[in-house]
């Protein structure tokens, strides 16, 4: 907040007589304030929480964040690079810089692949202003410079990204063990086996490499890790353990027969290699609980599927054999109720038979005590048709007409009065056309 | 797949990869910032900056943006439009209107859902709408991540200002089912606003700003006082009736009764008709803001009859005034709303897609004085595109804040932190006019000032130099309006915040001016003996209690006189 605005009227003149203790004279106080919301947006409205946060005055906030802002400057010169030098490292021949570790004589150790060139060029530095034979020799040492060319060397298979990446290929001290079973054990497993892939992901074309992760993980991510490390894409290369081909003067079949065993090492150890990562990372699935608790839970859902379509076929067999049963069961029921009903029927249809024929029989005794209507011994001819008339008569009504008529009969004695119930009957036939009227002869 | 799962608890500030997201009814875009920190909005794989918010499915398929608002014409029914403000509101209180072209929304346990068809085959399935936007969410995303190359997993989100809490947690819900960690939700206006703050030639100051955000089927104007870059909204208005849309309307109304000239029959009766007339007509009204000529030509717009026509800007401002008057009659209210005059406002911002049309901005060139600046393309050949605006601010405050644990932008964003005393009066020094040895108030902090504040100030010492008086005041504004006589005299007043008119040469018209009134006396400070030409700093400091700090001294010059106010 260093900016300020401009107001080009000037001030008024002091007016004579105006006094006050140090040059200040308070009057007044601000009127009442409104409270709103300020929206929380853009920078300054962060270097106003800030200031809310830490309570800070504005010159307060303003001279922690310059310091912040120094600092930070001042932390990217010094840097983290001072491990402490190993004695035995410093007596090292630059001639035999393939077996030097160029992170550690710089001072890097602790960041091996992971440096920046900008480390490394610090580092260098660093390591130059202590070990520079002039300054060795200002301090009364001997003028070895041997451990100087160690750092120009390890310097200069740093800096160029090739020679580095053979460098790296075969930095076996950035490796890290894996664990053992007993190690493993506790829980500690995904967290000993994180940092191994994490260290074997560096080799990776391919980046970022999919994390280990822990026994929380999915198993997408699970099958991501196992995925990328099966089908894994290295840029290892083993050139840096070459052996160091002859001069071109030399025989140059011999320089020849070099390069071509060196290419069968590299190729050779390639394999090797390959074979390695391959055998860690069966020796991790086969130990993953994760893998072990995805396979259970895999099948139980398999089973579950199964178990449910099982489930549901008996029901479904249950249920169709309970419904044939019940049809069988109906069947039977709706037999034997019809042999009932038919046995029952016969029965009524046998008595009505012979109540039919009881009436019938009636019938003719009326007729019968009557004398069939005359007097003295009846002609067989009378009786034949009275006989006739009765059984047409008969013959036309049906059950209940005939046990009706039978029963006006029953107590009849006289023969007028028989007559006159028989010719009634006759006539509501004739009436019901049921007869015509010539066929009958005697009841008329 | 880890990001998606810890996004609820947050991702680590350095894994985040952050955007902004302006999601809106009709259209959605994107922005990310640059590594120079400036922000850029970033176009979906169909080249399009303005994707629309619509969602359609065809045999199973997803499609988004342009390619699903194509789909409005043959497929409507399988098609999610015009929904983000549906988000969080139960049935009853939602506008259905602009969806009666598209899949229309239902109830759906105590939610809005709409039937699709979304799969290949089956039964239409029921999408809630927090699904839908989850689906946007997830396309805009995806779009984001193909543009940078990183897997994007955090948002700054603009929504409007009058979003419930409950709409709130429902946009960051879907965003975070889609993948996306919300680091803020900030409002549209002021991500507005924060996009042309950023802009290295703005430089922090007071002002007044006026954020007018015309979009497709709503429009919102807040006015938003900026102090020291500290945004304060004072008022809002929100319209539902005068929007993009009902522009739309204008020109579908226009062109339909010119094809029924032609043909017997109106093609806003049939739907499919209706889809294309609409579509088109959005889109001669797009090339109405930019060209002055227009073509409209549909194939097959009703009864298999063609039907070309064009249209010039003057008749489309003729036939759509009664929409642009709404437009200024809403701006006019809300200024009012917040207790000001539209002399007070130094800045209006246009946003939104429809400010692209040249006559909304000179009408609101009309409403203010000459002094204010009008952030349209048409007015203002810097201004920036206003469909952009706030995808671009979103991303900016998306840029600030990335580097922040969750837990601090909570703490940052909380009440306790956000709401603060303003300042009701404003508060200035008294300084004289060459001649006159009244004061003249100059103010130094402004009315609606938040506290804790600081300003400086440089002020000029009498041409002889010697013993100076600062007196410290209060100071309220007032708009002093002149009738002037009969014939309008030339411009005497000296201040350029003058309403001066060149089209009313012949009837009068008052003055308006905005005049400063000096109100109660807070401290008189002496600065002695001042050099010839120097000048005076006075640096005003108000506590969050109201207590003041008042410093003023020589520029240059040592020590100084310091004084305090205690809290009222």
């Amino acid at each position: 907040m260093a900016t300020h605005a401009n107001v080009n009227l000037p001030l008024p003149i002091l007016p004579t007589g105006w006094t006050a203790e140090k040059e200040f004279k308070a009057i007044g106080k601000l009127s009442a304030a409104t409270q709103r919301s300020i929206e929380p947006v853009g920078p300054h409205f962060l270097a106003h929480a800030r200031r809310a946060r830490h309570k800070r005055t504005f010159s307060e906030d303003d001279r922690i964040q310059a310091q912040e802002n120094a600092k930070k400057v001042e932390d990217d010169d010094s840097g983290e690079i001072s491990e402490p030098e190993d004695p035995s490292m410093l007596l090292r021949d630059a001639k035999d810089w393939k077996q030097q570790d160029h992170y550690a004589v710089l001072g890097l150790s602790k960041y091996r692949y992971k440096a920046t060139e900008d480390q490394i060029k610090r580092a260098h530095r660093k390591k130059v202003l202590k070990h520079h034979p002039d300054k060795r020799a200002a301090a009364g040492g001997t003028e070895d410079d041997s451990f100087f060319k160690c750092i120009q060397k390890a310097t200069e298979v740093l800096l160029d990204p090739v020679k580095r990446r053979q460098f790296d290929s075969v930095d076996e001290r950035a490796d890290v063990e894996p664990p053992t079973k007993k190690q493993a054990k506790d829980g500690k497993y995904y967290k000993l086996w994180s940092n191994v892939f994490k260290a074997e992901g560096r080799f990776s074309r391919t980046q970022p490499v999919p994390k280990f992760g822990d026994e929380k993980s999915s198993k997408e991510d699970v099958d991501a890790f196992y995925n990328f490390f099966y089908n894994f894409d290295s840029w290892r290369s083993f050139e840096y353990q070459d052996e160091d081909v002859p001069d071109d003067n030399e025989n140059r079949d011999q320089k020849r027969h070099m390069e071509r065993k060196n290419n069968n090492a590299r190729k050779k150890k390639k394999t090797e290699d390959s074979a390695r990562l391959r055998q860690l990372v069966d020796q991790v699935m086969a130990g993953d609980e994760r893998i072990k608790i995805f396979r259970q839970q895999a099948n139980a859902s398999k089973n579950k599927k199964k178990l449910d379509k099982e489930l549901a076929e008996k029901q479904a067999k249950e249920a169709k054999e309970a419904e044939k049963l019940k049809a069988e069961q109906d069947k039977k029921d709706a037999e034997e109720k019809a042999k009932v009903e038919r046995e029952s029927s016969k029965k009524s249809k046998e008595q009505a038979k012979a109540a039919v024929k009881k009436n019938r029989r009636v019938m003719k005794g009326s007729v019968k005590d009557a004398n069939y209507f005359v007097s003295g011994e009846p002609p067989a001819a009378v009786i034949n048709d009275v006989l006739a008339d009765v059984e047409l008569i008969q013959g036309k009504i049906d059950a209940d007409e005939t046990a009706e008529l039978a029963d006006k009969l029953r107590d009849l004695k006289l023969a007028a009065d028989i007559k006159n119930v028989w010719s009634a009957e006759a006539k509501r036939l004739v009436g019901a056309s049921k007869i015509k009227e010539g066929d009958v002869k005697t009841f008329v | 797949m880890s990001a998606e799962n810890s996004t609820s608890s947050g991702t680590a500030p350095g894994d985040r990869v952050a955007i902004g997201i302006s999601f809106g009814n009709s259209n959605s875009s994107i922005a990310v910032t640059s590594v120079d920190d400036k922000a850029e909005v970033i176009a979906n794989e169909d080249g399009d900056r303005q994707i629309p918010s619509i969602i359609s499915y065809v045999d199973g398929e997803e499609y988004n943006g342009q390619q699903a608002k194509q789909q409005l014409i043959r497929n409507s029914k399988n098609t999610v439009a015009y929904f983000r403000d549906f988000l969080g509101q139960d049935f009853k209180s939602i506008d259905p209107t602009h969806c009666h072209a598209s899949a229309h929304p239902i109830e759906h346990e105590s939610t809005i859902a709409f039937t699709i068809q979304d799969k290949e085959e089956g039964d239409p399935s029921t999408v809630t709408i927090s699904e839908i936007a989850t689906r946007q969410f997830r396309r805009l995303k995806q779009s984001a991540s193909d543009f940078t190359g990183k897997k994007v997993n955090a948002a700054v989100i603009t929504i409007p200002t009058n979003f419930s809490e409950k709409q709130k947690a429902a946009i960051t819900k879907s965003a975070n089912d889609a993948g996306l960690e919300v680091l803020q939700l900030i409002h549209e206006p002021v991500a507005a606003l924060l996009a042309y703050d950023a802009r290295p030639e703005s430089k922090v100051s007071d002002k007044n700003v006026v954020v007018v955000d015309l979009g497709g089927t709503r429009s919102d104007v807040a006015v938003i006082a900026s102090r020291g870059g500290i945004y304060t909204t004072l008022a809002t208005a929100h319209d539902y009736e005068f929007a993009g849309v009902h522009l739309d309307k204008v020109l579908e109304d226009h062109f339909a009764k010119e094809f029924i000239k032609w043909n017997t029959t109106d093609p806003r009766l049939e739907a499919r008709s209706m889809a294309k007339l609409k579509l088109e007509a959005e889109a001669t009204k797009k090339a109405l803001s930019i060209g002055t000529n227009a073509n409209f030509s549909v194939e097959s717009l009703a009864e298999g009859a063609d039907f070309a026509s064009t249209i010039n800007r003057l008749r489309y401002e003729t036939i759509a005034r009664k929409v642009f008057d709404g437009f200024s009659r809403l701006v006019e209210g809300v200024v009012k709303k917040a207790g000001l005059d539209v002399l007070d406002i130094d800045e209006v911002i246009l946003s939104g897609g429809t400010s692209h049309t040249p006559k909304i901005a000179k009408n609101f060139a009309a409403i203010f004085p000459e002094s204010t600046t009008i952030f349209a393309p048409s007015t203002t050949p810097t201004a920036i595109n206003p469909s952009e605006l706030q995808a671009r601010g979103a991303a900016l405050q998306a840029s600030l804040i990335t580097e922040y644990e969750s837990e601090d932008i909570e703490q940052s964003t909380h009440p306790a932190v956000t709401t603060v005393k303003h300042l009701t009066n404003a508060i200035g020094v008294l300084a004289i006019t060459g001649d006159e040895s009244k004061g003249i108030f100059t103010p130094i902090l402004s009315a609606e000032t938040s506290v804790p504040a600081r300003r400086t100030i440089h002020i000029n010492v009498p041409k002889e130099g010697g013993d100076v008086l600062v007196k410290i005041v209060e100071g309220g504004s007032h708009i002093k309006v002149t009738k002037p006589e009969p014939k309008p005299k030339t411009n005497g007043a000296k201040d350029d915040s003058d309403d001066s008119d060149e089209d009313s040469d012949d009837e009068p018209e008052e003055q308006r001016e905005k005049v400063w009134k000096v109100g109660s006396v807070l401290a008189e400070l002496a600065v002695k003996d001042t050099k010839k030409g120097g000048k005076v700093e006075v640096m005003i400091n108000v506590a969050g209690d109201l207590g003041v700090t008042i410093t003023a001294r020589e520029v240059g010059a040592k020590g100084g006189v310091r004084g305090n106010l205690s809290a009222p």
